[in-house]
């Protein structure tokens, strides 16, 4: 295997994949984020419907994550879920209430439907925090001796990862308030208006603190941006356009820019994100190198993977335009 | 007292599968009947079938949203608990889960939301071609995760270096020993099930004299097809039985509470196994038939629990006595399903209100026997996480703690119990309210009378027509 290094294909396949997750479940996430804070309950129905034909297809690729990860690079796998374990449990229980509560709200009695809309924003919000905390525990490491996680059960509980896991919520409200702008009329959107200036600023914040902060927790990262000034400078100054851009955009109204907007403010953070970390998969000592699985594994769900991924998005993009344009009321579980 | 992680996390393990695994065995099934319901509606435009197809897919997405969000669970479970084991086996266990998302889940789970919410969104072949991939996507994850499975059971094609599985031929570790038995008895579960659940629902509307038409439609569909399928079990299970008899002895000298090897073992009905000394009680059996069944000879040898060090051997109680529930239930429903099948054929299902109401009381039964099932299958391989070359000790996670583990048990029961209870009540209320009704006009009757095994003599329409009013 010296012509075709696997490893780096995999490196671009997994990354593709936890970006799709983190976009495409991010936005229906964001929704569930800012349910308490929607106008009304006709607001509350259009955000859901908005959302419910696709978020199943969304959250697979979390699935594909877990288990690509398995595939390519096991020890990634076998590190971070132990040493996650009470977070991964969090995550999962919030995926659960958010997940159950899409049929059950619609089901539910008009007293009860308001404990629904709480599982609703209450899952969403735990879950997009343990993700933010995810990646914080990424950056700050792992203890790892051999092939195995020896830290604490709550060393990925820090300062830092609590303020990367409400980056992340603050980032999917962002995704969601946009895309509600995208798919609603009337009332919704002019709430969403409103609020996603506001939500726009609160990320940019935490962007702002956290490329501080991250400097200063990993000297590795510190190293990669200071050492040299180089291009890579770059990415920042497009994160500051791109959030000028998304705020004019706003302010004219525009129904769809500011969702593509926010969408590429994700793209640069998740960029950043690999700039800095580059080539740890288990920091501070493992790279992905280190933690690849068997190159006849890796080839083999490869060809798979490269084969069945266009036709999954294509099937996908298929879906999103059968249900594009605004949600109408009566739509989705309304007219169920 | 010192919690035991190990012991803790087969708890939690068995706990979150189980719980997850009563979901998919039965969409699996009602996944194949909604792509019939639809492609019936679509070749006759019968709305009769639209209406149980709308009414099944309603409740097919409240019990596939709980299969969905306990399945994520599962994908995370492997590594959080079982970490040594993963990394271990993750040469073969990491491709084949993810060919089985990238095989299976999207597909599923792309073309429910088209199933849900496109049915006036797309034209009637989508509709139906989505209805078709969602029930295909089940079909092609259950043949991945038996695969990884039955490749836990039966291991093959592989070889280990440093305590890590290399794959050298994956047409022999997926296509592993145990898998087509293990497919063909899932898939059978599944349709049973599935069966059953639309059978019993059916039953109880016709009881009640509510939605005649739909509701007699869809059981004489169901019990046609439970009246083959139950009996195939049967001969399906026995093969199975006979491959984990040749691959896994002792897990079967489990399931059949046989001790020592012997000629001319018998079969034995009832006993109590006793682990500590190696003996049964109270042991009801019929002389040489289970040499019989096992070796297809009299004086056939038989393997037995002692022939393996106690270190070796699952625990017997449970295996046994969850092979006789699952035994027990299968040659139940062959049972009614034949006597319901009869009664169909001389046109008196109808008639027969206690045939009837014992098909509504069955509607929770085949998910025992599934779990029952699995119990046996999965409790009978242990001390072995994979057969022969892994223990479960060897796969749990390092640095797990009894209270990290338990902690998060709890978190799962309380979550589940929410989850299951909420579901269960929204399940009711979808069952309670019923498929729309659908209006008889002179062109159904003259398209049902067309239908060669509309057997149900006409008069009944009065009496339904009555019992609606």
């Amino acid at each position: 295997m010296e012509l075709i290094d696997l490893t780096l294909i995999w490196i671009v396949v997994i990354g593709i994949g936890v970006f799709m997750y983190v976009l495409m479940d991010g936005f229906d996430l964001g929704v569930g984020i800012l349910f308490p804070f929607a106008p009304d309950d006709r607001a509350r129905d259009e955000m859901m419907n908005s959302v419910a034909p696709v978020w199943d297809g969304n959250e697979t690729w979390l699935v594909l994550g877990g288990a690509g990860l398995l595939a390519a690079f096991p020890m990634v796998y076998a590190v971070f879920l132990p040493a996650l374990y009470i977070g991964v449990f969090l995550l999962l229980a919030g995926l659960i209430f958010r997940g159950v509560a899409f049929e059950f709200r619609f089901k539910a009695s008009a007293d009860s439907r308001h404990w629904w809309d709480r599982a609703f924003f209450g899952g969403s919000t735990v879950a997009a925090f343990a993700q933010g905390a995810v990646a914080g525990a990424y950056i700050q490491g792992f203890e790892v001796e051999g092939f195995s996680y020896v830290g604490g059960p709550l060393d990925w509980l820090s300062a830092f990862t609590v303020m990367t896991g409400l980056g992340v919520v603050a980032g999917y409200a962002l995704l969601g308030i946009t895309w509600t702008i995208l798919k609603t009329e009337g009332n919704t959107r002019d709430w969403a208006y409103n609020l996603a200036p506001k939500l726009l600023a609160a990320v940019m914040a935490f962007f702002v603190i956290v490329s501080i902060w991250t400097p200063l927790a990993s000297e590795h990262v510190r190293d990669r941006w200071f050492d040299h000034l180089t291009a890579l400078w770059i990415f920042p100054l497009l994160t500051v356009l791109t959030a000028a851009w998304v705020f004019g955009k706003l302010r004219k109204r525009s129904d769809a820019a500011p969702f593509i907007g926010s969408m590429t403010l994700f793209a640069l953070f998740y960029i950043g994100l690999l700039i800095s970390m580059w080539p740890y998969a288990v920091p501070p000592e493992h790279t992905f190198w280190d933690a690849a699985s068997d190159p006849g594994s890796q080839l083999f769900l490869l060809l798979g993977v490269l084969f069945l991924i266009p036709i999954i998005l294509g099937y996908t993009a298929w879906t999103y335009w059968v249900f594009r344009g605004k949600v109408k009321a009566g739509e989705g579980y309304a007219g169920h | 007292m010192e919690l035991d992680p190990l012991l803790l996390s087969r708890f939690q393990f068995a706990f979150v599968v189980s719980f997850h695994a009563i979901f998919p065995v039965f969409t699996i099934g009602l996944a194949a009947y909604i792509a019939v319901l639809e492609t019936l509606y679509y070749r006759t435009d019968n709305p009769a079938w639209e209406k149980l197809s709308k009414f099944w897919t309603k409740v097919f997405a409240l019990v596939f949203g709980m299969g969905v969000v306990s399945g994520i669970v599962m994908a995370f479970q492997f590594g959080t608990n079982w970490s040594s084991f993963s990394y271990a086996s993750a040469n073969f266990m990491g491709p084949i889960l993810s060919y089985e998302v990238v095989t299976a889940f999207f597909l599923e789970a792309t073309f429910l939301g088209v199933l849900l919410f496109g049915r006036d969104k797309v034209p009637k072949g989508a509709h139906l071609f989505s209805a078709c991939m969602v029930a295909i996507g089940t079909f092609i994850s259950s043949f991945w995760i038996l695969s990884a499975n039955s490749w836990m059971q039966t291991p093959a094609g592989i070889e280990i270096n440093d305590g890590i599985v290399q794959v050298t031929s994956w047409t022999q570790a997926i296509f592993n020993s145990s898998l087509p038995y293990r497919f063909a008895h899932m898939a059978l579960a599944s349709f049973i099930t599935g069966g059953f659940v639309v059978a019993g629902v059916s039953a109880w509307y016709l009881l009640k004299g509510r939605n005649i038409e739909t509701s007699r439609k869809a059981l004489k569909m169901t019990v046609i097809m439970l009246a083959i399928a139950t009996p195939l079990q049967l001969f399906v299970g026995d093969l199975h039985g006979l491959n984990t008899f040749e691959e896994q002895p002792i897990k079967v000298a489990a399931m059949e509470g046989h001790w020592e090897t012997r000629q001319g073992a018998p079969l034995i009905l009832f006993a109590i196994p006793d682990s500590r000394n190696e003996t049964n009680h109270f042991e009801i059996g019929i002389p040489r038939l289970g040499s019989l069944i096992l070796t297809h000879s009299l004086d056939g040898e038989v393997t037995g629990l002692t022939s393996v060090p106690a270190e070796d051997r699952p625990p017997v109680g449970i295996v046994f006595w969850s092979f006789r529930i699952m035994v027990g239930l299968g040659i139940l429903f062959i049972v009614l399903s034949l006597a319901a099948a009869w009664q169909l054929w001389r046109g008196r299902l109808e008639q027969s209100p206690r045939l009837l109401r014992a098909l509504t009381w069955m509607i929770p039964l085949p998910f025992v026997a599934v779990l029952a099932g699995w119990f046996v299958t999965e409790v009978g391989r242990q001390p072995w996480l994979i057969h022969g070359v892994m223990r479960l000790s060897e796969g749990v996670t390092p640095s797990l703690t009894g209270g990290m583990v338990l902690l998060t048990l709890i978190g799962y029961i309380t979550v589940y119990a929410v989850v299951f209870t909420a579901g269960l009540y929204y399940l009711k209320r979808v069952i309670l309210a019923g498929p729309d009704p659908v209006e008889s006009t002179p062109e159904d009757e003259s398209a049902r009378a067309k239908r060669p095994w509309s057997a149900v003599p006409a008069g009944l329409d009065d009496n339904a027509a009555k019992a609606r009013s």
